[in-house]
């Protein structure tokens, strides 16, 4: 079969194979490696896992469509994901969206028109002990503040 | 009353999470091979006699379930582990596996072998992309240690541990919702009956589902035993348990404690009292599913059945303070609105009920409520209460009642004035 994605994908896929009774149960880790690979999920991206795993697409659908983690279209290259849950909110996250939007100038869910930053709302992430928290890519941010937030953007311009 | 520290000694620090670390300060490994030779049967009798009951949120008895795994069949058995931690202000499974992975990992293989499975699922969140790497590294060396593989600790079982990441649906904690997402499914919760996870678990197979903290606990119960693990707590409420604390105390964050201890005392004494001088409103004390508690309710003792006697729960042990300043209705929006989001959509008292509780929350706290608005929350969250396929219908209407009952004045305080009295505000933060 032609090779559609790196070799990491392949790595890691031939890995944990032994792990599983069947392939479609193989689907999240093949996403996660996907997404990992191409930063977001595509129709192409899709038709590629299932080709891969030899399962129909619908499937591959039904599962990106419902997972949040699964990004369907581009995300900037900084995913400022504020979690606005309530021990966020109690400590102030509803004050750091707002900062975000003007200083990005864009709104939630949108991304930058350079492409730099995406701002988005998640749920809790399991850090309320150091709210506010964003995660921005795969780091998490805690005690986060508008100082912090400026320093970010600021550096990553 | 016991109040050693088991757990959170080492957390914080550098370097505690590998193997050799975890050897040197926590008798890492150790229970392993006593459990070895004192056999499985006595295993289980020592799991159920300690009293351990799931710390995922429902606080059933763990060797209990462990025993509900069919002895005779010729199925393949699995352990899952469930490290989805998604209820709102819970975060102590994630320090368990960022301080202490072998911990878990060491409990997972004697829960394991226990009910005689070869195979570990360890669901985690997606969003703990670093903590999901940590574990990697400490699977890893338990392998090349010995004790996960061909042979796990020379005795011939072999056993595979494998971790898979979850993907962002707070859904996938329930545990049917998360066997249908390892298969590769949405995570739609399945019905039960048939499909208690014992009987019709992950691959149609007897399975046994049990949360981080709870699979952490095994090995002191089996190095020190079920008598001293009584110590800790009240009667039927046995063990030591993290505590998550969060919102507008001094001094959030992670609390060891026994069971059964007094949450005012943590408030106060712990958590250094409510911030700038404020006054203690309300609390959760299990979980934005745990309905809430007024300020007099919350002398309560922090231990399942008090908590259930109180009217609430303890859930996750996550508890969430609210100072006086805070508008009640907005933390009722932030509420509604997260089962809004996550509900899965299959039950339709679920899926409209949220939707409902969304825009009437919405509705009354911009100052546009009628009057018949307070009634009809309680009868859509009646109408959810009982009548779903898994218990985030009751997530969702068991708080939400709850705050509309309990702080009925201001929610009318809302429609009459036609504003709202606190200007929106979370004490702190200003609304859009
Ligand atoms: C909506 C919902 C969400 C849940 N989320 C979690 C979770 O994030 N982590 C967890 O351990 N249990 C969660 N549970 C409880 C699990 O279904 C299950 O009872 C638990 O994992 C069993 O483990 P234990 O007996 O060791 O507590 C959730 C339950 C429901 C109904
Ligand atoms: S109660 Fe809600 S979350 Fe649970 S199965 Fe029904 S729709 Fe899904
Ligand atoms: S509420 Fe934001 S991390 Fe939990």
């Amino acid at each position: 079969m032609e090779k559609k994605f790196g070799n990491d994908f392949y790595a890691e896929m031939d890995r944990i194979q032994r792990f599983y009774p069947n392939k479609r149960a193989m689907l999240l880790p093949a996403l996660h490696a996907a997404q990992g690979e191409r930063g977001w999920i595509s129709d192409d991206t899709m038709q590629d896992v299932a080709d891969f795993l030899g399962i129909p697409k619908t499937q591959v659908l039904e599962a990106v469509s419902f997972y949040h983690w699964f990004k369907m279209k581009p995300v900037g290259k900084f995913n400022l994901q504020f979690c606005n849950n309530i021990a966020c909110w109690l400590r102030g996250s509803e004050e750091l969206i707002h900062h975000a939007e003007q200083k990005c100038k864009v709104k939630m869910g949108e991304t930058t028109k350079d492409g730099l930053f995406t701002i988005s709302e998640v749920e809790c992430l399991g850090s309320c002990g150091t709210a506010p928290v964003c995660q921005i890519n795969n780091d998490y941010h805690e005690n986060f503040d508008i100082h912090k937030l400026d320093k970010v953007i600021e550096g990553s311009r | 009353m016991n109040s050693e520290i088991v757990f959170s000694k080492y957390y914080g620090q550098a370097g505690v999470e590998g193997i050799d670390a975890y050897k040197k300060n926590e008798a890492g490994y150790t229970a392993l091979p006593k459990a070895i030779e004192m056999g499985w049967e006595k295993v289980l009798q020592e799991v159920k006699d300690s009293g351990l009951r799931g710390r995922g949120g429902a606080g059933f008895p763990c060797g209990t379930k462990w025993g509900f795994i069919p002895k005779n069949s010729d199925k393949a058995k699995y352990l899952v582990i469930n490290a989805d931690e998604s209820e709102p202000g819970t975060f102590k499974d994630r320090a368990i596996m960022t301080y202490q992975p072998h911990l878990m990992i060491e409990g997972a293989i004697i829960a394991a072998m226990t009910i005689n499975a070869h195979m570990i699922y360890c669901y985690i969140r997606g969003e703990y992309v670093k903590e999901a790497e940590i574990l990697e590294k400490a699977v890893a060396e338990a392998y090349k240690a010995g004790y996960l593989g061909k042979n796990s600790c020379g005795t011939g079982y072999q056993l595979d541990f494998v971790v898979h990441r979850g993907a962002g649906a707070y859904i996938c904690g329930e545990e049917t919702a998360l066997l249908n997402s390892i298969e590769g499914k949405r995570g739609e919760p399945r019905i039960k009956p048939p499909f208690f996870p014992a009987a019709i678990g992950l691959y149609g197979c007897p399975t046994v589902v049990n949360n981080v903290e709870t699979l952490a606990c095994v090995p002191m119960i089996v190095n020190r035993g079920a008598t001293w693990f009584k110590t800790f707590g009240p009667e039927k409420n046995s063990g030591m348990k993290l505590f998550c604390i969060s919102g507008h105390v001094n001094r959030p964050g992670l609390y060891e404690k026994p069971m059964g201890y007094p949450l005012m005392k943590l408030i106060n004494e712990d958590c250094g009292g409510i911030w700038r001088g404020r006054k203690l409103k309300a609390a959760f004390p299990g979980g934005s599913s745990s309905p809430l508690l007024t300020a007099e309710e919350c002398n309560v003792n922090l231990d399942f059945d008090s908590l259930a006697k109180a009217g609430s729960m303890l859930g996750s042990a996550a508890i969430m303070i609210i100072d006086d300043a805070t508008c009640m209705l907005k933390v009722a929006i932030r509420t509604a609105h997260f089962y809004q989001v996550e509900s899965c959509g299959q039950c339709t008292p679920c899926r409209e009920g949220t939707m409902w509780l969304k825009d009437l929350h919405h509705r009354l706290e911009a100052g546009q409520g009628r009057r018949g608005d307070l009634d009809l929350i309680e009868d859509i969250c009646n109408n959810m209460d009982g009548t779903t396929i898994c218990a985030f219908g009751e997530a969702t209407a068991w708080p939400l009642r709850s705050m509309v009952k309990k702080f009925r004045a201001e929610y009318e305080q809302h429609i009459t004035e036609k504003r709202c009295p606190f200007g929106g505000s979370a004490g702190h933060a200003h609304g859009h």
